[in-house]
């Protein structure tokens, strides 16, 4: 693949949060003191008087943000995926997922690229946790302009959204022009051997394996699975039924993360062989994000071998 | 201070919403009888007198918003909301049961409840977050958070303590229904709060003590805490755990059991005795 533009989904965020600002009066942002890291400082630039910064106090923030909600805003409530998912938990269960509220929660740093603060900062159940919620939606932009998108319409959307976000820069694949839609997964490479869904940087790594696939002869399709909550049934039940093999790509624990979500839909509506990269039911650890890819098993050339395992168990079926 | 005969008023009024208190938990054979009859003064005092609202406008902008974070409660809610017309006095009766508007702890699918509630420690942050949001519209309504003591053990009370004190919300006035008595027992030996109103001073509100079962004291509270400019109020309404029942009364084991037909009857002979005493005293003013 030829050379791309490195910007993280962060970054991304933090344009749309702006653009967001200018649109409309109703957008407030709620830090937990990481306003700089989370590019929520990017909007207080330009409306210091709609940021509101509740300290160290990921739980006040997310009560805060649904009142905010109860009175006609639109708050985007941000800090490190770590802290504003399971640090809050409960007050998102409670305070706005229950009560619906259009509380969107932005957590960066997700996954194990966060690199070297190692396991504490290193968000790798998020997914999991924010996914079984009744009325969340989950969103994991694969690149700083869909992340842009996935802001946008996170703001347009009735209900709690959580946006999962990158620290490190990672490779911009898609353009301006793509169509994004919530719910709707984007096929980026058709093939009839086996389908890789994935999201987040993993979604890059796919591309890289989906190239080296080809070498191989192996005919893959890839699939940017962007929203996990409302997962797309139709995508996955489709690639099962074009391929019979399905590798899911997560950058998170394998224990009711993405390849969870697709595994309950297609073992009830149409099951074939399936494969799942992802973290092993461990935690963490501190690393340069390129090393812990790999240390973890997440680069293309895990891929590549996974898809080549359902392909070869495929056949002998 | 108001006229004698409103002040008979306001009372006769809390025992009969005390006998809805105690019919519906009666009837639902479950919930929550010490923090609700806890409430009943502070509830009549807030929809009789201190806030502006619309019943058959639930979601007027304008309106003040009481917020209760402690959700066990809401059998004293239901019963205030239910009197001012928000809804039929038969829902009432359907407390806890499936269907029912009137969830086991409030839901906001219920006309006039603010916010769903029931794990505790959330209603403060919520509070902070409708007047901040008032504060940017411009809109005067006030918002009214009541918690227990008990539930000040959440550490997310006190982070929204540092909010409203931080953001200077003189739009919200924080009611501390002070029974002294939590699930496991006595407040103080669960988790001594020590000096309540000198924990409430030092995260920075204007606190006033008031007999949370006294209409003088609690208008007296209410319209000292609408004076207050730049900062939150915290009104420590000391209370009874299960108030107007004598048998419930500062005990703990009716935190969260519903009574029985004998105690039922026993309970509303006695809140009739108490409103024919009334009554008597009335005729005589």
């Amino acid at each position: 693949m030829t050379q791309k533009k490195m910007i993280s989904t962060r970054d991304g965020f933090g344009k749309g949060l702006v653009e967001l600002g200018r649109k409309n009066k109703n957008i407030v942002v709620l830090s937990a003191d990481l306003t700089d890291s989370t590019r929520a400082g990017w909007f207080q630039k330009e409306f210091p008087e709609r940021l509101f910064n509740l300290g160290v106090a990921e739980q006040d923030m997310i009560g805060t943000a649904a009142g905010f909600a109860l009175s006609g805003k639109i708050p985007f409530a941000c800090s490190f995926g770590v802290f504003a998912s399971g640090r809050a938990w409960d007050q998102i269960r409670v305070s706005a997922a229950y009560m619906n509220l259009n509380v969107k929660i932005a957590g960066t740093h997700g996954g194990i690229s966060v690199g070297p603060d190692g396991a504490t900062h290193q968000a790798i159940e998020e997914i999991a946790l924010m996914r079984i919620l009744p009325n969340m939606k989950v969103i994991v932009p694969c690149d700083a302009i869909e992340a842009q998108k996935a802001t946008i319409k996170a703001a347009e959307t009735q209900g709690p959204v959580y946006l999962r976000l990158g620290r490190s820069g990672s490779p911009v694949i898609t353009t301006e022009k793509e169509e994004f839609v919530i719910g709707k997964a984007n096929v980026l490479k058709k093939g009839k051997d086996v389908a890789i869904f994935a999201c987040g940087h993993m979604v890059y790594e796919s591309l890289l394996a989906w190239e080296e696939l080809q070498k191989q002869g192996i005919s893959a399709t890839v699939i940017n699975l962007h929203t996990i909550k409302p997962l797309d049934s139709a995508a996955i039940i489709r690639a099962a039924k074009e391929t019979g093999a399905i590798v899911s790509v997560e950058e998170h624990t394998l224990a009711g993360g993405v390849g969870s979500a697709i595994a309950e839909v297609m073992i009830q509506k149409h099951p074939v062989i399936m494969k799942m990269v992802g973290v092993k039911d461990r935690f963490g650890e501190s690393g340069d994000p390129e090393a812990l890819y790999k240390f973890f098993g997440l680069t293309a050339k895990d891929i590549v071998k996974a898809a080549k395992q359902a392909v070869k168990e495929k056949i002998k079926r | 201070m108001r006229k004698e005969q409103d002040l008979i008023k306001l009372k006769k009024k809390a025992i009969a919403l005390r006998k809805d208190i105690l019919k519906m938990l009666y009837l639902a054979g479950s919930g929550h009888p010490g923090g609700s009859l806890s409430l009943v003064e502070i509830m009549t005092c807030l929809f009789y007198y201190e806030i502006n609202y619309k019943a058959k406008e639930p979601k007027w902008e304008k309106r003040d918003k009481v917020i209760l974070s402690k959700g066990h409660g809401c059998p004293a809610l239901y019963a205030i909301l239910s009197d001012r017309g928000y809804f039929k006095r038969e829902e009432l009766w359907t407390l806890r049961q499936l269907g029912s508007k009137l969830q086991g702890h409030p839901s906001i699918d219920c006309p006039g409840v603010e916010i769903s509630s029931g794990s505790l420690g959330q209603g403060l942050s919520i509070s902070n977050g409708m007047a901040l949001a008032n504060k940017m519209d411009k809109n005067e309504a006030r918002v009214y958070c009541i918690i227990g003591d008990g539930e000040m053990n959440e550490g997310q009370i006190w982070e929204g303590a540092m909010t409203a004190s931080h953001y200077s919300l003189e739009n919200v006035c924080l009611i501390v229904d002070h029974n002294k008595l939590q699930i496991d027992g006595p407040c103080c030996d669960i988790k001594d709060m020590e000096i309540l109103s000198e924990k409430l001073q030092s995260f920075g509100f204007e606190v006033i003590q008031a007999d949370g079962h006294d209409f003088s004291s609690l208008i007296e509270a209410f319209n000292k805490a609408r004076t207050i400019k730049n900062k939150p109020q915290a009104i420590i309404a000391n209370t009874i755990k299960g108030a107007g029942i004598s048998f419930m009364e500062n005990k703990v084991e009716w935190h969260g059991v519903a009574p029985n037909k004998e105690q039922y009857e026993k309970g509303i002979e006695e809140l009739e005795a108490a409103f024919k005493i009334l009554k008597e005293k009335n005729e005589k003013v």
